[in-house]
């Protein structure tokens, strides 16, 4: 995916889950560290454009609520959970870039819950690359790409990594 | 992106200052969870901690234990009076005994320095030092300079004063490491008998006269005066130690309005510092405690999940 296709992407999600909220502006789109925050940033970007709000827009490490610490061998920075608004009733869409094993949305919904209980929580993801290890999906899907399981996707955003918007499939 | 891959944490001095930067970022991310409704993450989940404290200690157990359970882990305080090591068994059987017991981390208090460097090179279990004698307390300096680095945004260029006994403080070493690797100016106050000149080789300037850096500094770390460890021939008595080192009113109104006064506690009101004054704006001793919660957390969770890399 270039820079264009992306865009084209967001701003269909966008269009979506307007739809199928009543009052936008009482949204939370959580964005999970590094590149599902900028996802969700250009997302509120979008619907405010199109509603003229702008849904609340909050950041959500879930590296904590992992099941897997012991066998990474190794642990990455944490980012600083922030959460704008009280989460109780409020509609809640969480945003990633790629989606894959499904094993961190998982961790999410189990965050989610030390915050509060929102009405209800969708899963947004630029890129659906399958293998579900867990009974999850995505309400939100930019496009769906058909990856082998030993491949890599590597998104890239140009204000984050200083180089054009892209979406790549790596072979091993 | 930065990494951990330690299973064990002896001392500050032998962290890169990318590795102690890991752990303050880390313990901002585990900050939050203090303030959230539910304060309980699951990432140590069917993890066993054995604080294991063969000198006695409340505070520094308690925010360890806290913090565990703050993680999900199960925890097992064992004391010194409580421990084989009365009956004549060594610090090595008794921490196999642990090990056998399954504990996945053992936090060590030990009067012994370098106790717990022994232990991690002979033990599966992740060894975190929560002191041993005069020589590291490493999770002590690092909620120090977390809290300094709270304050200020960074470490870099700050002048940090370190006043009162340093000869016989791991609090002090453990700042001194951390502080000096991160860019900070380190000066050390106190009676020449607890604070040589030979300091000066770690790095850091030494001053027997408190009032001459009072107006220049942006951190006092009072240390406790030790009255326990202390001999008389070191310590010119407590009236002369407050005429001329105590943080008292006079004293204070001599710092910055920006500068923080610190104590890692417990505190002697009257003595390191006036009763109103640890009570003042620029007190942040009990933030101090609070942080040392998620700086332990940060301790706890990345050497856990760093004990998985093969040596």
């Amino acid at each position: 995916m270039d820079s264009e296709a992306i865009e084209k992407a967001i701003r269909r999600m966008a269009h979506e889950i307007v739809e199928r909220h009543e009052s936008p502006s009482r949204i939370v789109l959580a964005g999970i560290p590094t590149r599902g925050v900028e996802v969700a940033r250009r997302l509120a970007d979008h619907i405010e454009k199109i509603e003229g709000v702008r849904p609340y827009l909050g950041t959500l490490d879930i590296s904590m609520h992992r099941d897997d610490l012991s066998t990474r061998g190794k642990v990455t920075a944490l980012e600083v959970t922030d959460l704008p608004v009280d989460l109780d009733n409020r509609p809640l869409v969480l945003v990633d870039d790629v989606f894959f094993t499904g094993r961190t949305t998982r961790a999410a919904l189990d965050a989610l819950a030390s915050f509060g209980r929102p009405s209800t929580i969708q899963r947004a993801v630029l890129v659906d690359r399958g293998h579900r290890e867990l009974p999850i999906r995505a309400d939100y899907v930019g496009k769906n790409l058909p990856t082998a399981r030993e491949e890599k996707i590597r998104v890239r955003f140009e204000n984050l990594d200083g180089t054009p918007d892209s979406v790549v499939v790596i072979k091993p | 992106m930065s990494t951990w891959t330690r299973k064990d944490l002896t001392g500050l001095d032998d962290l890169s200052a990318a590795e102690i930067t890991f752990l303050l970022d880390t313990a901002r991310a585990f900050k939050g969870v203090g303030n959230r409704n539910l304060k309980k993450v699951p990432a140590l989940r069917g993890k066993t901690l054995v604080n294991f404290f063969v000198e006695p200690s409340t505070r520094t157990r308690t925010s360890f234990e806290v913090a565990a359970m703050r993680l999900s882990a199960d925890v097992v305080n064992i004391s010194a009076t409580a421990s084989s090591l009365q009956k004549g068994e060594t610090l090595k059987d008794t921490a196999l005994n642990l090990q056998a017991l399954q504990a996945d981390i053992i936090v060590l208090r030990h009067s012994s320095p370098g106790s717990p460097q022994f232990l991690a090179g002979r033990l599966d279990s992740s060894i975190i030092n929560a002191g041993d004698g005069a020589h590291e307390h490493p999770t002590q300096g690092l909620l120090d300079i977390f809290t300094i680095r709270e304050k200020f945004g960074r470490i870099e260029g700050l002048h940090i004063a370190i006043v009162g006994d340093i000869l016989f403080s791991r609090v002090a070493r453990s700042n001194i490491f951390g502080l000096l690797k991160l860019g900070a100016k380190v000066t050390l106050v106190g009676p020449s008998t607890l604070v040589p000149k030979s300091f000066e080789k770690l790095g850091v300037r030494v001053t027997h006269r408190i009032d001459d850096i009072l107006g220049d500094v942006d951190v006092v770390n009072l240390l406790r005066i030790q009255h326990e460890r202390q001999r008389k021939e070191y310590f010119p008595g407590l009236g002369e130690y407050v005429s001329l080192f105590g943080l008292t009113k006079a004293r204070a109104a001599k710092l910055k309005p920006s500068c923080l006064i610190m104590h890692p506690g417990p505190i002697n009101r009257g003595v390191e510092i006036d009763s109103d004054i640890a009570d003042g704006d620029q007190s942040v001793i009990l933030e101090q405690v609070t942080n040392g919660i998620a700086v332990r957390m940060a301790v706890l969770y990345s050497c856990a999940g760093g004990a998985g890399v093969p040596a």
